[in-house]
């Protein structure tokens, strides 16, 4: 029952978002803040995790690889479509539940103990329209612009890592990294991370928005929307990848 | 003007408010005092929307609170201030940023403009030069002051102040009353006040509604308090030895019948 009155009422914030801004200057100026935000400063910890997820997928790749016959360059062809199939989209979506999810969560959970939401309603503004919705669209507009870093310099890693330890070289990786590709694969990256998006963003809002109570609470909601948003992402994960593979 | 007809709210089998009717006039300081879980701040949330009552009905200036629209709502609520106990100050922005807010979002003058309001009601508040300061680097009493300042800056019809003095000092206590008091009489605005503050029921109680238990106990000016009968409302007040003391030579000195000066002086003979 618990979970029906919290599904339900997860359906009725979001619905209260969709009103008419009431200054569309300054809804463009928190859209824009809130990209930089969770953009800009995601943007490093989403850079060290993909060098370091490529560079260990070429290891293991190779170290699974024993056989003679199978060609060097098809390590290339594993880590890319491993990086864009799945560690960029879903690893990436994973962290980026812990530190913009959590983020998102304590702020508005802060605001609303501390009364700030409620000064912000008494202002006559719709407080999940201008608190929630830009949070949700810069989400939805700059993760997928991270998972496509994220691919880009996972592959890098994978590239680095082969040559440094003389698995393979540069020539043979990037032999490998154009055979059998398929955009399909980036098509289907990019279906993830908006879904993804859209996960990691709405659940923390959601939670931080309807906290009730003191710090506790605060940091209770915090963990509980990381911890749904992760195994959200990765129902919607297996989800996607049995509807569109 | 506000009034509000046989108002009733409840919280499961709880009633807090019941059926409390009462008329908050304009340009005068309207203070609603009891106990702590009397009702005060659910009467005070039910009057600005945020709470919505079990039944009865709000009217501001005669327009139906209670039967308006969201849309209804927020244009009304454009002439609502209100200082919250907490102050609510949004703490990623500056003083300035904070009173220039409701100004972006709600009017198209220029920056010079709206800055220039910004200085004016800082001034009101006689809050100069803390324009760049946080809130985490501002005392209690100015943060209340920014407060005024930002629910003062659109011009409001109506203010509301919750607890203005919870956690201050009886001086900066008293600077805030008669902040409220001046801004209520010079706009002519309707001041509602939340408090259990017995200095600001005599200093500012144009009008004072005693709750206890959800249901309005008594009602009067700050004049006619010290007289009443009422057991219930002078065990709140007069709550101390002290405060009972100072209420009789209040009552004598109403009567005419002591001069302060004179008595004071026989007494240190």
């Amino acid at each position: 029952m618990n979970f029906f009155a919290e599904f339900g009422s997860y359906l009725l914030t979001l619905k209260g978002m969709f009103t008419r801004p009431e200054n569309g200057k300054m809804y463009w100026k928190e859209f824009m803040h809130q990209c930089s935000e969770i953009g800009i400063g995601s943007l490093g910890i989403v850079a060290i995790i993909s060098v370091f997820m490529g560079a260990v997928s070429t290891l293991q790749t190779a170290y699974q690889l024993v056989s003679p016959l199978i060609p060097v360059s098809t390590i290339a062809q594993i880590v890319r479509d491993t990086v864009i199939l799945e560690f960029s989209p879903t690893l990436v979506c994973i962290v980026l539940a812990g530190v913009v999810g959590s983020k998102i969560a304590s702020e508005l959970g802060n605001m609303r103990v501390s009364e700030q939401i409620d000064a912000l309603e008494i202002m006559g503004i719709n407080t999940k329209t201008y608190l929630i919705l830009p949070k949700l669209l810069a989400a939805i507009m700059v993760i997928p612009m991270l998972v496509v870093v994220s691919a880009v310099l996972g592959i890098w890693g994978g590239r680095l890592a082969g040559t440094l330890t003389g698995i393979l070289s540069a020539e043979t990786f990037d032999k490998g990294l154009h055979q059998y590709f398929k955009p399909y694969n980036v098509f289907f990256a990019m279906a993830k991370a908006y879904t993804f998006a859209f996960i990691i963003s709405s659940i923390p809002a959601f939670y931080g928005y309807t906290v009730q109570g003191g710090a506790l609470e605060i940091g209770r909601a915090s963990t509980k929307s990381v911890v749904v948003s992760c195994i959200l992402v990765l129902f919607a994960d297996y989800l996607l990848s049995a509807l569109l593979l | 003007m506000i009034e509000i007809k046989h108002i009733k709210k409840g919280f499961g089998e709880k009633i807090v408010i019941n059926d409390v009717s009462t008329v908050f006039k304009t340009g005068k300081c309207n203070l609603i005092i009891g106990t702590s879980g009397s009702g005060k701040t659910v009467m005070m949330k039910c009057l600005v929307g945020l709470m919505e009552p079990d039944s009865g009905e709000i009217t501001y200036d005669g327009q139906n609170f209670s039967e308006m629209n969201e849309e209804g709502r927020k244009g009304l609520r454009q002439s609502i201030g209100m200082l919250f106990q907490g102050s609510a100050l949004f703490d990623s922005m500056t003083v300035e940023q904070n009173i220039l807010f409701p100004l972006d979002m709600f009017t198209k003058n220029t920056f010079a403009e709206k800055l220039r309001r910004v200085d004016e009601v800082l001034d009101r508040v006689n809050l100069q030069g803390a324009n760049k300061k946080f809130p985490a680097e501002i005392s209690g009493g100015m943060k209340k002051r920014v407060g005024i300042a930002r629910a003062i800056v659109l011009n409001p019809k109506y203010l509301f102040c919750d607890e203005p003095n919870s956690g201050l000092d009886p001086q900066t206590s008293l600077l805030i009353d008669q902040l409220i008091k001046e801004i209520t009489t010079e706009y002519n605005i309707t001041t509602v006040v939340n408090t259990h503050d017995m200095n600001s029921v005599m200093e500012i109680g144009d009008h004072i509604m005693y709750m206890h238990q959800g249901v309005k106990e008594w009602e009067g000016t700050n004049k006619e308090i010290i007289f009443s009968k009422n057991k219930l409302l002078n065990d709140f007040i007069f709550a101390s030895e002290f405060l009972r003391d100072a209420k009789d030579m209040r009552m004598l000195e109403v009567r005419g019948k002591i001069d302060n000066d004179r008595n004071m002086d026989e007494l240190l003979k």
